[in-house]
């Protein structure tokens, strides 16, 4: 054989291995306007954080297409007479990425790491809960009160791999003012039906289908790529050329757009979260403020002066071009059924600035508000509006506006609620009332108890409180209601909060995929087929 | 023989006044000569006019109490929609894109010509030094800006501001943030004024007359500032004239990508940044005046510059 019929032989072996492979892998390529910064499942709780982790790890239980509880990690449970004791089948044969068995140990490990210092999370698991192991396959927990919707968030609080955590000093949660990574917010290992294959916070993630997952997978995909792509317009032509095949948010001014485009549509629909305002109602002085020895939202006539001063039918028409439904409450009205009961105080800049006087600020006064601008849908643009309407009122907003891993991590709890006016998005976890009046309503004076952890500016009612916990154990429906309304009015008339609107979602997808789309806007793409 | 006298021309009077001495000179002719830079130099007096004249504009875009929701996303005067006084339309927020370009252009101007001085001071006093002292000192500083020549001048500008704004923290105020930008834009442009200038003083210092002044005792410092500076500022204004557009270029940049000026106090590339989301929409005005505005200034400038370059180069006359 001559060196050159050498080369053509080996030439034409790897022409011939090349038309082996099987069929074209199929990738999936998604943009979100916001990266994903940490793959740690306790760092922060938001929607599109543990959507996109909500691929690589699981909880006991998930939740369906339409919101339901459905059996996971724990194939099913079962609640004692007295309803403090409740007890969890824990699936078998269940493995993690790394190939380390699913047990108790990492269930039991999992409700101590999100209990821990650090953890967004703590609110899953009751604090004085108590955690058994039965056997390799049973736990018991133990309450020190009843809790009727104990495992209804259960579907974001992800299970961690005791011995992974254990081997890689990964064992505490990474808080999300952290400043440099840990090992667990570079690294996933979930018992999913993706794997992570390689992330690169700010450039890209890569999943990976696992082969060996324990559930009939519903997709076709073989990988998944994320990119976080912030600017709207190259968020819209990287769909409409092709390049990604699904963008979470369309922008609203785009929407058109993607609908008359030969290759792509938007899929639209009423979503759970409410977007609001909140005000430090806690310190004696505020930290961005130059109002020096007190605290002018102790007063409620200001927190009044800022809800009547702000237009939200005029930010719904030109900031959401009409793809928001202004609120009155802190939650949706699909939520809750006497949401109509409630009206918003009518918009009343005249009445504002008399309140403003009348509580001693008849110049106004300065404040910092805190935005974030990848967040949800055009968050900046919403807390530019404010900010103008508030200069009507005489008051000087200084806004910062950051990208959400900033953002989150000095507003929340690990960045000591480091804010004094901000805006917020929030859906219950467990798409009830309860939540909102115990996570975002409560009081957070008790250190040693979750409530309040998301009251950024902790409005304070012990009333409210009160019937917040006769509301958790209440089984009659009618009889929860009226307490919840009873509730949601204490907050109504205290103006502890500014609720702003439900925004709508605006999916970008590509016609060559098929999805389902989740009331509570995540981007679950385990559902998903690409042709 | 009369008529032969009156025929040697009479040496020309050497004009007195500092005016007069410049319509007489070189550069007023070269400029004369050339359209193309007439027209650059009317640009950039317009727009320098229209930056300092900003006050007069319909509407102040820092004021938020000035602005209206309802007037958001209105197109130019001249389309069905329009209404007045907004002559070329409004963002979203229903900012005056005519007014917020005027107020724009004094920020991307003030930031140029304050970020041109800051690194000119610099690079010029480091130059002098480099070049007049010479040996470790001039090794240093050389080596310095070498390093610093390695590097795209807006990834400097980047890293200075990062650097700054996380050591400042919190929120920043439009006027801290401008500083910031001058400092950071300055830090990365003084290497070509540094390397021109110790060039010059090389050649310099070796003439008769610093020899003189050396000898007579003068300290060094006054040599070099009273002295030797004077003779080499030529190049310099050459340098400065490109850099003011560069700088003006840089600052439209950091705030296109959003580390520059914030939406509330929007610069010309701020502007620019926030016409990106409408690209696709349809509200191509948002986008399409800024953009205008900041090449025309940057070209005209450009221009100037160039034209300035050949005018004082003797090797072109």
């Amino acid at each position: 054989m001559t060196i050159r019929s050498k080369f053509l032989v080996a030439a034409v072996a790897t022409l011939m291995a090349g038309v082996a492979v099987p069929a074209m892998a199929v990738t999936l390529r998604y943009a979100n306007q916001g990266d994903l910064k940490s793959l740690d499942p306790y760092t922060v709780n938001e929607t599109t954080t543990n959507a996109h982790l909500g691929h690589v790890y699981e909880g006991l239980t998930r939740r369906g297409k339409d919101l339901s509880i459905q059996p996971s990690l724990a194939e099913r449970w079962e609640i004692s007479e007295d309803g403090l004791s409740w007890r969890f089948f824990l699936r078998k044969g269940v493995k993690f990425h790394n190939g380390n068995p699913f047990t108790a140990d990492d269930v039991i490990f999992s409700a101590e790491r999100v209990r821990a210092q650090g953890s967004n999370f703590q609110t899953r698991v009751p604090t004085n809960s108590e955690w058994v192991k039965v056997d390799d396959y049973t736990v018991d927990v133990k309450l020190k009160s009843p809790n009727p919707i104990l495992n209804s968030q259960w579907d974001t609080w992800y299970i961690l791999d005791k011995e992974w955590a254990e081997a890689n000093n990964a064992v505490s949660p990474t808080p999300a003012a952290a400043t440099t990574p840990s090992y667990a917010s570079l690294n996933a290992n979930g018992t999913g039906p993706f794997k992570i294959e390689s992330h690169q916070p700010g450039v890209k993630t890569v999943f990976k289908a696992n082969k060996e997952w324990w559930d009939k997978a519903e997709h076709n995909l073989d990988e998944i790529v994320f990119t976080p792509i912030g600017s709207d317009a190259t968020r819209v032509a990287a769909l409409l050329s092709g390049e990604v095949d699904v963008i979470e948010p369309v922008p609203l001014q785009d929407i058109q757009r993607v609908n008359s485009s030969a290759n792509a549509k938007v899929l639209s629909g009423p979503e759970l979260r409410t977007i609001f305002l909140g005000m430090d109602q806690t310190r004696d002085e505020l930290l961005f403020s130059n109002v020096k020895g007190k605290n002018p939202f102790k007063d409620k006539r200001v927190r009044e002066a800022f809800y009547k001063a702000i237009d939200i039918e005029t930010i719904k028409s030109r900031v959401m071009r009409g793809m928001s439904t202004p609120s009155a409450l802190m939650i949706a009205p699909d939520l809750f059924t006497y949401s109509k009961d409630f009206v918003r105080p009518k918009y009343d800049i005249e009445g504002a600035k008399k309140l403003l006087a009348d509580a001693g600020y008849p110049n106004g006064f300065e404040i910092g508000m805190d935005c974030p601008n990848d967040r949800y849908v055009n968050d900046e643009a919403i807390c530019q509006a404010v900010v103008s309407m508030l200069a009507r009122a005489g008051v000087k907003v200084n806004l910062m506006a950051q990208p959400k891993a900033q953002y989150f991590g000095k507003v929340l709890k690990s960045g000591n609620y480091n804010t004094s006016f901000y805006l917020l998005g929030w859906t219950p976890g467990t798409f009830d009332s309860h939540n909102v009046l115990h996570d975002i309503e409560g009081c957070r004076d008790n250190p040693q108890s979750s409530r309040g952890e998301s009251n950024l500016g902790n409005f304070c009612n012990k009333k409210h409180d009160e019937l917040t916990d006769k509301i958790l154990v209440e089984s009659n429906k009618e009889k929860r209601d009226q307490m919840i309304k009873e509730a949601f009015q204490i907050t109504f008339d205290e103006y502890g909060y500014i609720p702003l609107h439900q925004q709508a979602l605006a999916w970008g997808v590509s016609n060559k995929v098929k999805l389902s789309q989740r009331a509570d806007n995540s981007v679950l793409l385990y559902w998903a087929t690409k042709e | 023989m009369a008529e032969a006298i009156q025929a040697a021309p009479a040496p020309q009077a050497q004009p007195t006044t500092w005016a007069g001495r410049f319509l007489d000179s070189d550069i007023w002719a070269s400029f004369k000569r050339s359209k193309l830079t007439m027209v650059a130099a009317f640009v950039t007096f317009l727009f320098m006019a229209a930056a300092v004249l900003a006050g007069l504009a319909p509407q102040d875009p820092f004021d938020p109490a000035q602005l209206d929701l309802l007037n958001s996303r209105l197109p130019p005067l001249w389309d069905a929609e329009g209404q007045a006084p907004f002559l070329l339309g409004t963002d979203e927020q229903g900012r005056d894109i005519f007014s917020a370009i005027l107020y724009g252009l004094r920020i991307s101007l003030a930031v140029g010509f304050l970020g041109v001085a800051f690194s000119a001071t610099l690079g010029i006093a480091l130059g002098l030094i480099a070049g007049y002292v010479g040996g470790t000192t001039d090794a240093i500083i050389m080596r310095v800006a070498d390093v610093q020549l390695t590097f795209p001048a807006i990834l400097i500008a980047l890293l200075v501001d990062g650097v700054v704004k996380s050591v400042l923290g919190g929120q920043l105020d439009g006027m801290t943030t401008l500083s910031v930008l001058v400092f950071s834009i300055g830090l990365s442009f003084w290497v070509q004024y540094a390397r021109t200038v110790r060039g010059s003083v090389m050649v310099e210092k070796n003439k008769d007359y610093i020899a003189a002044a050396k000898l007579i005792g003068l300290p060094a410092p006054v040599i070099m500032f009273r002295h030797v500076l004077p003779n080499v500022l030529g190049p310099v204004l050459v340098i400065a004239t490109i850099n003011l557009a560069l700088a003006i270029i840089t600052e439209a940049t950091l705030s296109f990508l959003g580390t520059g000026m914030p939406e509330t106090m929007p610069s010309l590339g701020t502007l620019i940044r926030i016409g990106n989301n409408y690209l696709f929409s349809g509200e191509w005005w948002i986008i399409a005046f800024p953009g205008v505005a900041l090449a025309l200034l940057v070209l005209a400038i450009n221009l100037l510059g160039d034209w300035l370059r050949d005018a004082l180069n003797p090797k072109l006359r």
